[in-house]
């Protein structure tokens, strides 16, 4: 039985900076998350914690009660791909592959094979030769291939053009149907992973803002648009995270329930918004200053 | 199929309706296996346990039943239940919007009394 990921409290300072403040997360089996933050945020910095790349300051990560740090036998359970280059540059791609192999529990040859045809990834050449977009490609051929329980993507489509990323995305979903586990996928295309994750973190002023399942998160966007004057009526007291003007014209997005009892005037309408515009309002700070 | 990734409809509900409208336009005909979860979450790139859901709605309201070991398929007198729960919700989906729409314009009952009909004239010449 697979265990969950469980993130406690974790804290991480660099110096007198601090990166991440008292996360708390679980990284449930067989589910597809999505990590989103600005630059900056502290997304790849949480990763190195639960793959215990890097030490944290407080707090614990740990897997079935057993903590991950310089645990061999839970953290090969873990797969990270960065955008960090940790083979020997001049080590050729097939090496890799074999290398990864013994590193963890083994790979799946046969995808291994048929992505990198795929994908049209010289096998022979050297890593060091490779284009950035060749190096995410060597390293997602990696993620999906080799055996572990949870797999964690930081920027995974990094210099992949729409076509690659679209093979990427068919390969993630293949794999994750023929063998279900956990993804954890950062990435700024929200648009493009938005179907694909079932659960949204938001990372923001390192802390987790939102943990909410993608269905429940974009169920409590709103967009209100109208005369300015019923728009500000409808919306007081609500939790509006930012706001368009065009004239007298407004829209007022919000985030969170809506007032039932408030008589909606037949001058303003009321729609939803999309995962995208959802994070941006979120986390544009500016916008939330000027509101408070 | 086709899905509308910006609509603010949840993407279940939309899974469902293509499905349904696929039965209901004969595109998945009674008693044949529809594509399953999987198939349907890679071609569209949706989770699949959205997709999931959106069957599982479909499967309460007996369109579709599982066949265990085999997958998904369409009831039996899947179509006329599809036709029926349409006919019920016309007054809601169509006819409220109709009338508000009219008001708006101040339109009077007779002139869209008189709009349906030619309307319904037009349909039979065509």
């Amino acid at each position: 039985m697979v265990k969950p990921i469980k993130i406690t409290h974790v804290s991480k300072t660099f110096g007198k900076q601090q990166v991440l403040d008292d996360i708390n997360l679980t990284i449930e089996p067989e589910t597809i998350y999505g990590l989103l933050g600005r630059n900056g945020a502290g997304k790849s910095t949480l990763f190195n914690i639960i793959t215990n790349r890097l030490p944290l300051t407080r707090g614990e990560v740990t897997i079935g009660g057993q903590s991950v740090t310089n645990n061999d036998a839970v953290l090969n359970r873990i797969y990270l791909m960065s955008e960090a280059n940790l083979y020997p540059s001049r080590m050729r791609v097939e090496d890799i592959f074999k290398l990864t192999k013994q590193l963890y529990q083994g790979m799946d040859e046969k995808l291994t094979q048929s992505l990198t045809q795929q994908f049209g990834l010289n096998s022979h050449a050297r890593f060091n030769k490779l284009s950035t977009g060749s190096r995410s490609i060597m390293k997602l051929i990696i993620a999906l291939a080799v055996d572990v329980d949870y797999v964690i993507l930081d920027e995974p489509t990094l210099g992949l053009d729409a076509n690659h990323r679209r093979m990427f995305y068919d390969a993630l979903l293949d794999s994750y149907a023929k063998r279900p586990r956990s993804f954890v996928i950062s990435t700024h295309l929200i648009e493009e992973v938005s179907q694909l994750i079932e659960r949204v973190w938001v990372l923001q002023d390192h802390r987790i803002m939102i943990d909410e399942t993608t269905e429940e998160m974009l169920n409590k966007g709103y967009a209100i648009t109208g005369p300015i004057n019923d728009v500000s009526t409808y919306t007081a007291g609500l939790n509006v995270i930012g706001h368009e003007e065009l004239g007298h014209l407004v829209v007022h997005y919000v985030y969170g329930d809506l007032d039932n009892d408030r008589p909606i005037p037949d001058t303003i309408s009321i729609s939803h918004i999309d995962l995208q515009r959802l994070f941006i309002y979120l986390t544009n700070q500016e916008v939330a200053k000027v509101e408070n | 199929m086709q899905f509308d990734f910006n609509s603010t409809e949840p993407l279940y509900l939309q899974v469902a309706e293509q499905i349904e409208e696929a039965i209901f336009t004969n595109s998945f005909e009674e008693g044949t296996q529809v594509p399953s979860t999987t198939e349907i979450s890679k071609q569209f790139h949706i989770n699949p346990a959205t997709v999931l859901k959106g069957m599982n709605i479909l499967v309460t309201h007996h369109f579709l039943e599982k066949r265990r070991g085999l997958g998904m398929f369409v009831a039996a007198g899947a179509y006329a239940r599809i036709r029926e729960k349409r006919q019920s919700e016309f007054y809601d989906d169509y006819v409220v919007n109709l009338v508000k729409e009219a008001q708006k314009l101040s339109l009077s009952k007779t002139a869209i009394l008189e709009m349906i009909k030619r309307g319904f004239e037009n349909g039979q010449t065509n």
